[in-house]
């Protein structure tokens, strides 16, 4: 990844499954490696279940900008029923990474197309719903794709992420969820494989 | 030289300067010291009933308070006839802001105090019926609701006076305002309108609620010194006479007051985390007729016979007080 | 100490630094997570001898902030959109009664039609009520400007309201160098009132004043207003001394040579920048935080040698143009600089580096008219007129361009 270029991720998902977090932990654990960072969410009335975007940005420079991320460098979606009902992939680099939170493979979701225009190993699915059931006991996969997106993409560092986690949540609640986005990480490498 | 002509007047033993009760029983305004919170030369009509409870109800206060009270005070006849620019009748420190906050710049006041830790320097907030029951409702009941250490007096001449005479939600029935003119089918303010703030006031459940005239100076002022020997929020609903208003003499404003209770239309009362406590009992009923025929504002109830349902539903209305109030009248009309 | 942080949070922080003593509080969006976080702060002793009220309305709000500043008391809350208008009336009071109140607007459209975005008409609409107006460019600016206006406001004995963009700025993680309690009790210090409420000195505030004297009342609040210019910088100088960190009225943006220059108030001013960076031409920026008073002389003297301004305005004035625009023509008047007006971002649409190109581009080309509005669907207006001259009763506006946006691809 370029140290030049501002590195822009956009994460989809549904109120209430955290990606609003997800892009402050993520934007946290940038400033922690040394980076410039910038998060938002895109803005609306609150809802459980609405379909919700949020956005991060990296960069060695300061980031001036604040609109929407249009052209995102990675496309992070938490919830892979959004698949065909939000153009959840619109404005993807052709270089741009694909992280979705599926036990299905991309194929089995009907992104043969997608997979085919990127490079090998960028679009990957990650169980990260039953990880986190797993080792956070509720199914909060926002955590846990991060540390899938850090492996994938080396935005952040696994470290700054699990320190990031640790300033946010109480110990008990940090815990599960590092080890949940270690879990993920230890995966992408075959995943990307595959 | 001849001694002056002095005259002594035997007073009863309700009057003011009455000089043969003993010092201690004596009234806050029969004190030559008194603070005189309000002073003389503001621009009140002749015969402003809310002038004379402001001093009744600022001096006692002020001695209560040992000196240290602020006040605030909403837009009405009160403020506009005290500040005449480039003079103040006012000997406390006094806030006017708007029309519809003086609750909650009150609040502010008490919030400043509290953030300072100063228990001694004691709120009061006064308005009109208008800036109390109309437009300033919604910071009045946030004010009671939050239990603010203020004590809010609204002085009620039942309408809005300082701007010509409109109706407000404390008008009462069939009353003349210029707003409710006496037209028509139903002439005067119509009835099944209007607020009882004290009893919206009882709704919040302070720890005082008290309503008063300014016919009752002792009975005024011991209210007004119960609610300053409580904190948080409390109220004092005190009935005042306009002449401009009313339609009545300047010289009528003290026994028109007197009337408004002992016709039970004005029951005068205290109350304690809403619920009822002591009442001041009608001595010497009258019928509503004779609260009511002295009003230029009610004068259209007499002119021919055809008001005689009117005048029934007015009695009603005061017989219904004299009994959920438990006013022990013993004259029934 | 620099964290990465939400604007929202930030903004608590300082704030809570500066040891304001009474805060009411009413919750609107977007300013909410900035009346929890003090709210917060009171109930955990974090913040000590403040008050937290949390009063009935915005109007309470503000009046509440008048009777605790009128005791004496360091007084801040904060609102947005609607909650401002609510308590217009006690601003104006509050202005012309004097007392150094300060509050954060987080900028958010005014309806109707109903908007929780992001858009400036909400300050703009309150340009007259006798306010210090600052805009943050981003949230560092936003923390920073909050403790200024403490200290101009009660310099001065002027309130004072700090705009940051809603959601925008108050909802964006970015980096901040937060203040140190340390600093900001050095730079400010104990509020002392010009008029108090006093037990032992009693005086009169709030009086009515009549013809005779009250051009003259009105004059000297003008008067006390003009000085927040250069009390301004003053006090900015001593931030700097304290922090390493420069705010200014006014934030050229390579204007040296440039013959178009953009014009513009809050965080959009970065998206100007990244745009401008990325052209040839020599086009420079011009950010304001000083509004009001309006800081005429630095904008001139900034402005010298531009032949072409653009103001990018995220407010307008229905039936007449620019708000911002016209404070901009008069400050160079008498020279033969072209103004046009833009405005953009109305009720949140983005402002993004491309449009502000395009828009520059038809500058640059002599295409851009005297007012416009960036990204306007044409589609959908031409769509809604015609449907008004087919029908008479042809609905709610809001309803049918919202079918109208839906039915119509881009």
């Amino acid at each position: 990844m370029s140290s030049r270029a501002t590195f822009e991720v956009r994460l989809h998902g549904r109120g209430g499954q955290g990606v609003v977090t997800a892009a402050e932990l993520l934007s946290v654990a940038a400033f922690l490696d040394g980076r410039e960072s910038q998060a938002f969410p895109s803005f609306g009335s609150e809802r459980m279940g609405a379909p919700v975007m949020s956005f991060c940005r990296v960069s060695d420079r300061p980031i001036r900008v604040r609109e929407p991320v249009l052209k995102p460098s990675a496309v992070v979606v938490a919830d892979a029923t959004l698949l065909h009902h939000v153009d959840v992939f619109s404005g993807l680099a052709a270089d741009g990474f694909v992280l979705i939170n599926s036990a299905f493979s991309p194929t089995d979701l009907g992104l043969e197309e997608l997979v085919a225009t990127h490079p090998a190993g960028h679009v990957i699915t990650v169980p990260a719903t039953d990880l986190a059931r797993e080792h956070v006991g509720r199914p909060l996969p926002n955590v846990c794709l991060l540390g899938a997106l850090a492996a994938l993409t080396g935005i952040v560092s696994l470290g700054a992420l699990e320190q990031a986690v640790r300033e946010r949540f109480p110990a008990a609640v940090a815990d599960g969820n590092v080890r949940a986005a270690a879990a993920a990480a230890t995966l992408v490498p075959e995943v990307a494989r595959a | 030289m001849t001694a002056p002509d002095v005259k002594f007047y035997q007073v009863g033993s309700r009057a003011v300067g009455n000089r043969l009760l003993p010092l201690d029983q004596r009234s806050e305004q029969a004190d030559p010291q008194r603070h005189n919170a309000l002073t003389s030369g503001h621009r009140a009509c002749q015969g402003c009933g809310e002038a004379l409870a402001a001093r009744y109800v600022l001096d006692t206060a002020y001695t209560e308070a040992k000196g240290r009270l602020v006040s605030v005070n909403a837009t009405g006849c009160l403020e506009v006839f005290s500040t005449p620019y480039p003079e103040s009748s006012w000997q406390v420190p006094w806030l006017h802001s708007l029309f519809a906050n003086a609750a909650s710049v009150a609040t502010g006041v008490a919030a400043a105090l509290e953030a300072r830790g100063d228990t001694g320097t004691r709120v009061l907030a006064q308005g009109g019926d208008g800036g109390t029951v109309d437009i300033g409702l919604a910071c009045l009941s946030g004010m009671f609701e939050r239990n603010d250490d203020v004590l809010y007096v609204c002085y009620d001449n039942e309408a809005y006076m300082n701007t010509g005479v409109q109706r407000s939600g404390a008008t009462p029935p069939a009353a003349r305002t210029a707003t409710t003119e006496a037209v028509g089918v139903q002439p005067g303010n119509p009835f099944g309108t209007g607020k009882d703030l004290p009893r919206i006031a009882m709704a919040h459940e302070i720890p005082y609620v008290a309503t008063a005239t300014v016919a009752d100076l002792r009975d005024l002022e011991a209210k007004v010194r119960t609610a300053m020997s409580l904190r948080g929020a409390r109220y004092l609903h005190v009935l005042v006479p306009c002449p401009l208003g009313w339609g009545s003499a300047p010289s009528d404003t003290i026994a028109l007051a007197r009337l408004a209770q002992r016709s039970g239309l004005f029951p005068v009362y205290e109350a304690r985390h809403g619920e009822l406590g002591a009442v001041l009992p009608l001595r010497g009923r009258v019928p509503v007729e004779e609260y009511l025929r002295p009003q230029r504002r009610y004068a259209h109830l007499f002119r021919d016979g055809s008001h005689a349902a009117t005048l029934e539903a007015l009695q009603h209305l005061a017989d219904r007080n004299i009994a959920r109030y438990g006013l022990g009248a013993e004259e029934t009309f | 100490m620099r964290e990465q942080l939400e604007g929202s949070r930030a903004v608590a922080e300082t704030v809570a630094r500066c040891r304001p003593q009474v805060v009411p509080a009413y919750p609107i969006t977007p300013q909410t997570h900035i009346v929890e976080a003090v709210g917060a702060m009171v109930k955990s002793e974090a913040l000590e001898n403040c008050r937290f009220v949390t009063v009935e309305s915005e109007f309470a709000a503000m009046s509440a902030a008048i009777g605790a500043s009128a005791m004496g008391a360091r007084t801040y809350t904060a609102t947005a959109s609607q909650g401002l208008l609510y308590m217009a009336e006690a601003l104006y009071n509050a202005a012309g009664l004097g007392l150094p109140i300060v509050m954060t607007v987080a900028n958010r459209a005014i309806g109707a039609p109903i908007n929780i975005w992001n858009d400036q008409s909400d300050s703009m609409s309150q340009r007259d009520c006798g306010w210090i107006q600052l805009y943050a460019a981003d949230n560092q600016a936003a923390t920073d400007l909050h403790v200024l206006a403490f200290r101009l406001a009660e310099q001065l004995s002027v309130p004072a309201m700090v705009c940051m963009d809603g959601f925008v700025l108050t909802h964006a993680f970015e980096p901040i160098d937060l203040p140190e309690p340390e600093i900001v009790d050095r730079y400010l210090p104990t509020y002392r009132p010009r008029q108090v409420l006093d037990p032992d000195d009693p005086v009169t505030i709030g009086a009515m004043v009549g013809p005779e004297a009250f051009t003259e009342v009105r004059y000297l609040a003008h008067h006390q207003l003009q000085q927040a210019d250069h009390w301004f910088t003053e006090l900015a100088d001593d931030w700097s001394l304290l922090t390493g960190r420069h705010l200014a009225t006014v934030n050229p943006y390579r204007l040296d040579g440039a013959r178009t220059a953009v014009v513009s108030l809050g965080s959009v001013g970065g998206t100007v920048a990244e745009a401008i960076d990325g052209l040839v031409e020599p086009v420079g920026a011009l950010g304001l935080t000083l509004y009001r008073p309006f800081p005429a002389g630095a904008v001139r003297d900034a402005l010298d040698g531009v032949e072409h301004v653009i103001v990018l305005e995220r407010a307008f004035s229905p039936g007449a143009g620019g708000v911002v625009s016209a404070d901009v023509r008069a400050a160079l008047a008498g020279r033969p600089t072209r103004v046009s007006t833009v405005v953009a971002g109305l009720g949140g649409r983005s402002v993004t580096t491309a449009s502000v190109q395009r828009m520059i581009g038809a500058a640059t080309t002599g295409r851009l008219p005297a007012l416009s509005f960036l990204d306007l669907r044409d589609d959908i207006v031409d769509r809604e007129l015609a449907h008004r001259d087919a029908v008479h009763r042809s609905g709610p506006p809001a309803h049918n361009l919202l079918r109208h946006a839906a039915s119509r691809p881009r």
